[in-house]
């Protein structure tokens, strides 16, 4: 097994109401077909990675996601 | 009247070298008289190095080239004394705006750094461009400098041997054989030279034609760069249009891949294209239409030798940031001061290795920057593209999209990071100077820094005492100090003391930083020197 090193990414639950959260992602998507929501969540991505600004966290999400 | 790209400027002219009894030895040879050439053959003469440019052509740049020219490369100028005309004719400007499909999704002004001579970059015809740096040539010919332009010698042979090369040159009559100690090529993209010594120029072609047009138009078009992505007059594809001197107007079509050239390059497909992008009213005319397929490459090693390449025959890019002849002068910037060392016998001839890694390094560096904008332009998957279209879309909207919009990014100067040649730093001084940077501007009460610097090692003194001469070993090093007033300035803070109240800078011929301090030390000095030299 690779082993845990401790990164910058937060991976323990960080979203108040995860429900909640949850439904409204897949609100947001509602009626669109797979292109508008392949360009929906681009953007959401782009926004979400400015939010974040930090390059070691966001390499460590792009490994995460890719992992 | 006759355009100045059909005008012979340096027209044949039989040389004594083609009645020799056996072939005269030159200490340098300079092969192509493109930009590069003609900057490595003033550079070279400027330090009373005799030096024979051979080309085999007696004019300048034919069709369109290159328009963009940085900044750095215009300080390389200034200091070959040929800055001045090329930015009087040239075309600045600072807006951009960018457009997505049919409307603009934002503009973007781009202000200046206070205290810089140069602008960012100038627009400014390649024609001009070596024309001007023909007058120079004649100018320092004058002043009695060893420069010998000869037109229409073609290189067709050379034999590279331990001590010297041999160049076969073909003419209007005959052939002739002349022997060099040093040969900088820079015979262009498709180099002969690079051929005939059997060398490699690996990389990635981009399977992209572009139309390039060259429009004379009466317009009242504001002068800015517009850039589209997916325009409705060449859907899928990009365009550009930029503004040049005398009311030219330069045009970049991307086509694709699949098309057939020549019947692109007809008036009757170009005009409807052109009149669709610039409105129906727009009246023009069409100087040069061409179509380029563009290519990111460069040789393995710019250094056989002898023979040192340079210029497009060394690297190429794509010319999305204008980095072609910006990063040529650059190699020439970089290796003229070192070849005059060697041949004076004041620095060991692997200085010239130094040559290799650094401009390779800044090759490398443009590459990377020409292949990420490509990719942005031209995205080479259905995810790339989402990707793409995504960041325009937000880019309409929100501020933090646009500095990831690349529709190329302007040539910025190289620093050779981790060159053997760098010397001591001081951590709190600020990174833009660190060594292996070329040395900042800033307003003095001498005039500008720039123009104080360069062609020789010199120590910058800010705020403490340094000799004004010192020599080591036949080199000499001048001080150039800066007045109490200037110590003090912000942008002398910011540029060059950060946290420190004094500095001393050793710069090397072209103008990079080698090597920094606190205080002077002659020990420090002479160990900085020795290094920046190859010397040990
Ligand atoms: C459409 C387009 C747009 C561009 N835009 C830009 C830009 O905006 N900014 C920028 O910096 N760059 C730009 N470039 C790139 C720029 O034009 C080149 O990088 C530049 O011309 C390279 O100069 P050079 O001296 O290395 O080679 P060249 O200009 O190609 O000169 C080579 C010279 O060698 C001579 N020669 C060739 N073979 C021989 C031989 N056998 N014997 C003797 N002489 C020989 C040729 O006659 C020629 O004079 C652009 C290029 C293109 C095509």
């Amino acid at each position: 097994m690779k082993k845990q090193t401790k990164g910058k990414l937060c991976t323990a639950p960080n979203i108040g109401s995860p429900d909640d959260f949850y439904e409204s992602l897949l609100a947001i998507h509602e009626g669109l077909g797979m292109d508008e929501s392949d360009a929906l969540n681009a953007r959401l991505i782009l926004i979400l990675a400015n939010h974040i600004g930090d390059g070691e966290v966001l390499q460590e999400a792009l490994e995460a996601a890719r992992a | 009247m006759q355009k100045i790209f059909e005008t012979p400027l340096y027209p044949y002219k039989r040389s004594e070298d083609q009645d020799a009894a056996k072939p005269v030895r030159h200490p340098v040879v300079v092969i192509g008289a493109g930009p590069i050439g003609l900057g490595a053959a003033i550079d070279l003469a400027q330090q009373g190095v005799p030096v024979v440019v051979l080309d085999d052509n007696d004019k300048v740049s034919f069709g369109s080239r290159a328009i963009c020219f940085a900044k750095r490369p215009l300080e390389i100028l200034d200091r070959l004394g040929c800055g001045d005309p090329m930015v009087d004719k040239g075309v600045t400007w600072n807006t951009g705006k960018v457009f997505f499909g049919e409307r603009q999704v934002y503009a973007f002004n781009l202000q200046a750094e206070p205290e810089h001579k140069r602008p960012a970059f100038i627009n400014l015809q390649q024609y001009y461009f070596e024309q001007f740096m023909v007058e120079r040539v004649r100018a320092i010919q004058e002043e009695g400098a060893p420069v010998d332009l000869r037109g229409n010698n073609k290189v067709t042979g050379i034999k590279t041997c331990d001590d010297h090369v041999v160049l076969d040159i073909e003419t209007p009559e005959g052939t002739y054989q002349i022997e060099a100690d040093w040969v900088v090529a820079c015979d262009g993209a498709g180099s002969p030279v690079r051929s005939l010594m059997g060398l490699d120029f690996i990389g990635r072609v981009f399977e992209d034609n572009f139309l390039i047009a060259d429009v004379v138009m009466d317009a009242d078009f504001p002068t800015e760069r517009w850039f589209w992505f997916d325009p409705p007059f060449n859907r899928g594809q990009s365009a550009l249009l930029h503004k040049q001197p005398d009311g030219v107007w330069r045009i970049d079509l991307q086509l694709g891949w699949n098309i057939d050239k020549e019947e692109e390059k007809k008036p009757e497909n170009v005009i409807p294209r052109l009149t669709a992008m610039l409105g129906q009213d727009a009246k023009f005319e069409l100087e040069w239409v061409s179509i380029y397929t563009f290519q990111c490459r460069r040789m393995e090693k710019f250094r056989h030798g002898r023979v040192l390449f340079a210029g497009d025959a060394a690297h190429q890019v794509s010319p999305f940031g204008a980095r072609g002849a910006n990063s040529g002068l650059q190699d020439t910037d970089n290796l003229c001061w070192k070849l005059r060392l060697v041949m004076d016998g004041l620095a060991p001839d692997t200085l010239l290795d130094t040559y290799d890694a650094e401009r390779v390094h800044g090759a490398d560096e443009n590459i990377m920057n020409s292949s990420r904008s490509t990719d942005f332009i031209t995205p080479k998957s259905d995810m790339s593209r989402i990707f793409r279209n995504a960041t325009l879309d937000l880019s309409e909207k929100f501020d933090f999209a646009r500095p990831l919009v690349n529709s190329g990014r302007l040539s910025v100067p190289c620093t050779y990071d981790g060159s053997v040649l760098n010397g001591h730093d001081v951590a709190t001084m600020p990174e833009r100077t660190r060594p292996g940077s070329p040395a900042v501007d800033a307003n003095t009460s001498e005039g500008w820094l720039m123009d104080r610097l360069g062609g020789r090692f010199q120590l910058l003194a800010i705020g403490t005492d340094v000799p004004e001469m010192l020599e080591f070993d036949g080199i000499t090093v001048k001080r150039v100090a800066l007045c109490d007033g200037d110590c003090r300035s912000p942008v002398i803070a910011n540029r060059y003391l950060g946290k420190e109240t004094t500095a001393v800078y050793l710069l090397r011929p072209d103008q990079h930083v080698a090597a920094r301090w606190v205080k002077f030390d002659r020990d420090a000095v002479e160990q900085a020197l020795k290094t920046a030299t190859a010397n040990g």
